[in-house]
């Protein structure tokens, strides 16, 4: 609860900053990162930005608590891949740039017609019938072959008619640019919306749909709208999806998809408007950056999850901002080298955590070639008991030290809490 | 139109078996200031929730200045211009004490569901939830998530989103509950200020609060109305004296 009563409002001038920031790094990422995984990966950062967005225009700021998100953005990116097929054939003028707009309007259709269902109810009753959509739309995605490509999905190419202005969307990299450009977009449109009257009383509705109704709304209407504005940038994200990969499938409209947005806005934090952004960045570390370095990658996701869940609920954002009060007032130097020491405590125990995981895998899954492996740039045997002791000694020095900083670390938060509340009275 | 600001005829209301509102019979002139009240399980708060639409009634009828109201939505009744407040305080709790009076106001200025008008760019929004916020008291209070103000504040806060719509006719459920001597006297002093003008309609244990303010009052015992009238007469009136004032009324008297 603690999250959504800190509302972070910068000056313009600081607003200014940060939103041309934002836009000069989306530019300037792809001048750093320069191969071509790293531009996969920011590709795809920027889309799951806008889908984590749209998705906590329901859960955050709407207390819409969705199992099936997925069905706005696949049905969106459907939507545009067959626009796209057929503009390709020449049946339309639809040039690519301007696809994500397409996706985003199948998005909202579908907002309007399933909207409809399923926010007649708030709280668990929603979340139910949103399980049920989607599995409702999962089970279609096998019956009509035809729209949905059946488990081949639909395949496209982004490269069609005369180049305009040398850009062909051929290049990687282009595709990016593009992202980019939607993603700025969105954002600031995303932001804009928590910001009107709308916005304002899905917020009021979230805390107390019974007073909202009292004071002149339909809370089922708020719901209702909202969900078809979310459901619009859902179908956004849907057809850059759409365009990045040149194929859509019936996972985009899957169950799978519905929760890693759920996940992805839960790590970042739903009580900010900025929390999902992070979310977003890091849940595609995870599933695309991640994978390619380890077969335990879900596993890890799950865990980190948990951990969140249970120890930072308001999420990474939450985490970020409590030290922004603590700079604010001038007190992060005090609990600053307590950070340090269970940081370096924890690296310990997440060293402890990947040499038990990955040995683990190489033994039970992975041993055909074998039981040597790498990992830390290390060369041994996972079956050997060095390794394995190794492991125990990190596990109980670690975990030891990493306690007595944690301690430490909550020793110190309540001493400047207690202070800023005797300061205050 | 007609005088009256609302007009209940034989409502009638049961949950399961039980009847709570037996046949009530109520009206209430535009400006008057009347209470309700009864001893504990008298259906006063039934009555409230039915009027306000919170319940649907089983039948009769209920007029807001004369236009029947009866089994639409409280979302619809609030828009023809009636509010109220809650026994238990209910409020926008992550909002700050402005947000909440601000989202009290959006739908009586017309802004309906509006996202394309940039919130802090609307003047009138902002100077109504500021002038109820310095009506109420709570202008310093201004960034606080009303989650955690204090107890008389949330009650304040309570009364200043249901006034903050401009709504003619106000209904409060118990606006002093829980409050001590000093706070119900300010609360009391905060209902007379914010109801100038308007038709007040509430319901209220402390007698010392009732006979303060109430032109009129009814007694509601087991789902009906026993007496209306002046306090004055009320107080002098044998059944109500039988039924529920008895030692209270005494005490009433003696102050």
């Amino acid at each position: 609860m603690a999250a959504g009563v800190l509302r972070y409002q910068p000056l313009n001038l600081a607003r200014w900053i940060i939103w041309g920031g934002t836009a000069v790094l989306m530019a300037a990422l792809p001048l750093v990162f320069t191969q071509g995984f790293a531009i996969t990966v920011i590709s795809q950062m920027g889309v799951a930005i806008i889908f984590t967005l749209s998705y906590n225009m329901l859960l955050g700021q709407s207390g819409m608590l969705s199992f099936g998100h997925a069905v706005y953005s696949g049905l969106g990116a459907y939507i545009a891949v067959h626009t796209l097929n057929l503009a390709a054939k020449g049946q339309f003028w639809m040039p690519v740039s301007l696809l994500p707009l397409v996706g985003g309007l199948a998005g909202a259709f579908f907002g309007v017609l399933f909207g409809y269902v399923t926010t007649k109810r708030a709280g668990t009753t929603f979340a139910m019938i949103t399980l049920g959509i989607g599995e409702l739309v999962g089970s279609c995605s096998l019956m009509f072959p035809d729209f949905f490509g059946g488990e081949g999905g639909i395949t496209t190419n982004r490269v069609f008619g005369q180049p305009f202005l040398g850009i062909t969307f051929g290049p990687a990299i282009q595709v990016y640019y593009l992202i980019a450009l939607w993603c700025i977009a969105s954002m600031a449109l995303m932001y804009a919306w928590s910001h009107t009257p709308l916005g304002r009383m899905a917020n009021a509705v979230r805390d107390n749909p019974e007073r909202a109704e009292f004071v002149g709304y339909d809370t089922q209407k708020v719901r209702w709208l909202t969900l078809i504005i979310s459901a619009f940038f859902a179908g956004i994200a849907g057809a850059l999806t759409a365009i990045n990969f040149e194929i859509v499938t019936a996972e985009n409209v899957s169950a799978v998809r519905s929760g890693g947005v759920l996940l992805a806005a839960f790590i970042g934090g739903v009580g900010f408007f900025f929390g999902p952004i992070i979310g977003a960045c890091v849940f595609v570390y995870f599933v695309v950056a991640l994978s390619v370095h380890t077969k335990a990658w879900l596993l890890y996701l799950g865990l980190f999850f948990m951990l969140m869940v249970m120890f930072a609920p308001g999420g990474i954002a939450s985490l970020i901002m409590m030290q922004v009060q603590l700079i604010a007032r001038k007190r992060f130097g005090r609990i600053a080298r307590h950070y340090l020491a269970a940081g370096a405590s924890g690296l310990m125990v997440l060293a402890a955590l990947i040499l038990t995981v990955e040995m683990t895998y190489k033994i039970s899954v992975d041993s055909a070639t074998g039981t040597l492996m790498k990992l830390f740039g290390m060369e041994f045997d996972a079956a050997a008991g060095t390794a394995w002791a190794v492991a125990i000694g990190l596990w109980i020095v670690g975990g030891w030290l990493f306690n007595l900083a944690c301690l430490r670390v909550a020793r110190v938060w309540g001493e400047i809490q207690t202070e800023f509340v005797e300061g205050r009275a | 139109m007609s005088p009256n600001a609302l007009e209940l005829k034989a409502v009638r209301k049961s949950f399961g078996n039980t009847e709570i509102i037996r046949g009530t019979d109520l009206a209430i002139p535009r400006g008057e200031r009347h209470a309700v009240i009864g001893p504990n399980g008298a259906g006063k708060s039934t009555l409230f929730n039915l009027i306000s639409g919170r319940f649907p009634v089983n039948s009769g009828a209920i007029l807001l200045n004369g236009e029947d109201i009866t089994g639409l939505k409280p979302f619809e009744i609030n828009r023809k211009g009636l509010s109220r407040s809650f026994q238990i305080t209910n409020l926008f709790y992550n909002l700050s004490v402005f947000e909440n009076l601000r989202c009290a106001v959006l739908w009586s200025l017309g802004y309906r569901y509006s996202f394309w008008h940039r919130l802090n760019g609307l003047r009138e929004p902002q100077r109504r939830a500021e002038e109820v916020m310095h009506r109420i008291g709570l202008t310093r209070r201004r960034n606080v998530a009303a989650g955690v103000l204090s107890y008389a504040e949330q009650r304040a806060l309570e009364i200043g989103i249901t006034i903050a719509g401009g709504a003619a006719a106000i209904l409060l459920d118990e606006p002093t509950a829980g409050m001590n001597r000093s706070e119900t006297a300010a609360a009391v002093e905060l209902v007379r200020s914010v109801t100038e003008g308007k038709t007040l309609i509430m319901v209220e244990h402390d007698m010392g609060v009732v006979f303060d303010l109430a032109d009129r009052i009814s007694v509601l015992v087991y789902g009906e109305i026993i007496a209306s009238g002046r306090p004055e007469e009320i107080r002098a009136n044998p059944a109500v004296q039988e039924a529920y004032l008895g030692a209270l009324h005494k005490e009433v008297a003696h102050a």
